[in-house]
């Protein structure tokens, strides 16, 4: 019981990195439409950017400038790629993306290096004993995604309220409902992009601040993204709260899985699982679990 | 004036439906086939036709596959590797298990069980579409890089994963030096290439081609979407299989289940973009485009006498391949195919201005 109980736990703890990559995907592909297949590259970028700036200042101070080289960035993709892109094809943006992606790729490792950097967030690591008197031999849970599962809740928290309250986040939510009407009321688009895209460098820059302070920053997290995107069409491209509830799900389903049926198909099986599960949930709901109904005309 | 169409007239229904209706197409076509099958073998060096030729032949020949599935049906495919890899594993079970078995029968065989898996990974398409279905398809992706490194009976036991293939023999020949497995491959994608070039002209093409451009439409006037979207995933994981088969046996030699991974699909797809969507000359221009660029990036210091060390030169190389491409899909969305057709069209005032 209290093994299953704590395979849960961190079942549910790398679910909430899964939900946080999947949540830049579905903030970007709202507002813009674009696919954006460079969320990893730009995780591992940000994560790149804060660890070498760490090295020479507090952590507070890095985090600050790492999000303002990522403002940058998401400036000059939408003066340099998306703008002209304008109306293309779902698949010639999704490529743009990955164009992106090996831009990043490159020019993160060649600016900051290409070894394994740590990132030191002072964050506690020492597990917690909690439970230990209902069940036997109690719960052991890592302090430190603890306080990574909070921080990531406080980010989606402030996300949702800037959505809801301010008027720019009414602004975004305009033009992710319908791109022309919101442009005759005098959105400007692009604009609009560029923030939308800071955000998701945002959530990029925490997503590979947790990670990395876990595991080091190196080149392997860029492939993190692909364990967002079975995320992301499971919870539904279009949904935030889609995104957030299909990371748990993944998150708790993978480590379950390999635990319980690991041994018996070989282990490794990580690496699919998830995939399975956004399969047969798309099968049962096409448009994923809380995405908007898609509907034909002819 | 070059390539002008004044005078040909189509008097019989069959000269309407032929696949190149215009001659001087049909003279292009027939010099190109000459250069490629008499004076490429006689004048290239074996570097030339090792290195370069061969694998731009096969992954012309996986592009063009993906081309039928992505070009024509508008089913986005991630999974390709996963295709070739199944075409490459099974050609090797069906050559170790079946001993002196023809290797053309093996190829088919092994082209047949990756059209087998297509239409099992295909099978999400009937349900899901566009960014979606591309996603589920990476399920093929990933799960396949994980059964062949998990089975052992799929690699007949090999206790590193990576297997070797046996000798290659057709009609008595061994397929073994550069210029017979040139040869060999160029041989297999021009009838591959002729049979989609058919396909896409004829009944099943068009099903797939009205599938593509709005399949609720295609439904409605009595397309069935289901088998054309199933018959273009088989065809396509056909072609893509025996491309993966010639992969492993004729350019790797010996190879793991990392070299059919999801960087070959993302490849393949450039491919496909780059040279042009729906079109069979953009699969093979898009292919020459991706073999070369690395190649060319890889010599560029050298040649501007610049010293740089091999991680530099690959960080920089990741760089301007994603520039390039960014570039390229805000230059011409539409491929290669359409600057060829555009130039098409040029030369037939060229060199009159009227």
């Amino acid at each position: 019981m209290g093994f299953l109980i704590e395979t849960a736990i961190a079942g549910l703890m790398s679910g909430v990195l899964y939900a946080l990559i999947a949540l830049g995907f579905v903030l970007i592909y709202k507002a813009s439409g674009v696919f954006n297949f460079a969320q990893g590259a730009m995780v591992l970028f940000a994560a790149l950017a804060m660890a070498r700036l760490q090295e020479h200042m507090p952590w507070p101070l890095a985090f600050l400038l790492a999000f303002a080289i990522m403002v940058v960035l998401a400036w000059l993709v939408e003066r340099l790629v998306l703008r002209h892109l304008v109306n293309q094809e779902g698949v010639t943006l999704l490529m743009a993306t990955l164009g992106v992606a090996y831009f990043l790729e490159g020019l993160g490792q060649m600016v900051w290096g290409d070894d394994i950097y740590p990132i030191d967030l002072g964050l506690p690591k020492q597990p917690t004993l909690v439970l230990d008197k209902l069940i036997p031999g109690g719960i052991l849970v890592s302090n430190e995604d603890l306080i990574a599962a909070g921080s990531a809740a406080a980010l989606v928290a402030l996300l949702t309220l800037f959505f809801q309250k301010s008027g720019v986040g009414r602004a975004l939510r305009a033009v992710a409902d319908d791109h022309q009407a919101a442009q005759s009321i005098g959105i400007p688009l692009s604009r609009m992009w560029v923030i939308v895209w800071s955000i998701a460098g945002l959530v990029a820059l925490v997503t590979g601040m947790i990670w990395g302070s876990k595991l080091g920053v190196q080149f392997s997290l860029s492939l993190i993204a692909l364990k967002g995107l079975p995320v992301v069409i499971l919870g539904g491209l279009t949904s935030v709260p889609g995104a957030i509830v299909g990371g748990l799900i993944v998150g708790l389903g993978e480590k379950l899985a390999e635990v319980y049926l690991g041994p018996m198909l070989g282990g490794g099986i990580e690496s699919w699982f998830a995939y399975l599960l956004a399969l047969t949930v798309l099968l049962i709901r096409p448009q994923g679990l809380f995405g908007e109904r898609i509907i034909d005309r002819v | 004036m070059l390539y002008r169409e004044n005078g040909q007239f189509k008097t019989t229904y069959v000269s309407d439906a032929q696949i190149f209706p215009i001659r001087q197409d049909r003279w292009f076509i027939a010099v190109a086939l000459l250069v490629a099958f008499v004076a490429v073998p006689m004048l290239g060096s074996d570097y030339l036709l090792r290195a370069l030729l061969v694998p731009f032949l096969i992954l012309a020949l996986a592009a063009l596959g993906l081309n039928v599935l992505v070009g024509y049906c508008g089913q986005i495919s991630l999974g390709t590797g996963a295709f070739m890899a199944v075409g490459a594993y099974a050609a090797f079970n069906i050559m170790v298990r079946l001993p002196g078995i023809p290797l053309l029968v093996a190829l088919v065989l092994a082209g047949l069980m990756a059209a087998e898996a297509g239409m099992v990974f295909g099978l999400p398409s009937l349900r899901i579409r566009g960014l979606y279905l591309a996603v589920a398809t990476l399920a093929a992706q990933f799960f396949s890089d994980w059964m062949f490194a998990h089975v052992p009976w799929l690699t007949n036991d090999s206790s590193s994963g990576s297997v070797t293939a046996p000798r290659l023999q057709l009609f008595g020949f061994g397929i073994d030096n550069p210029v017979r497995k040139y040869l060999f491959c160029l041989a297999i994608l021009c009838v591959l290439a002729l049979v989609v070039k058919n396909l896409v002209c004829g009944r099943k093409g068009r099903e797939w081609m009205a599938t593509r451009d709005m399949d609720v439409a295609a439904g409605v006037i009595g397309i069935s979407p289901m088998r054309a979207k199933l018959s273009a995933f088989a065809v396509s994981s056909f072609i893509t299989g025996i491309a993966g088969a010639l992969w492993a046996f004729v350019h790797l030699g010996s190879w793991e289940p990392a070299a059919f991974n999801i960087d070959v699909s993302l490849k393949l797809l450039f491919m496909i973009i780059i040279g042009g969507l729906g079109s069979v000359m953009g699969s093979l221009f898009g292919a020459a485009f991706i073999v070369l660029l690395p190649i060319f990036l890889n010599r560029l210091p050298g040649l501007l006498g610049v010293q740089a060390s091999t991680s530099l030169v690959s960080h920089l190389e990741f760089m301007t391949f994603g520039v390039l491409i960014v570039v390229f899909l805000i230059a011409e969305p539409h491929g290669m195919a359409r600057l060829w057709s555009t130039a098409k069209n040029k030369l037939r005032l060229w060199p009159f201005p009227h």
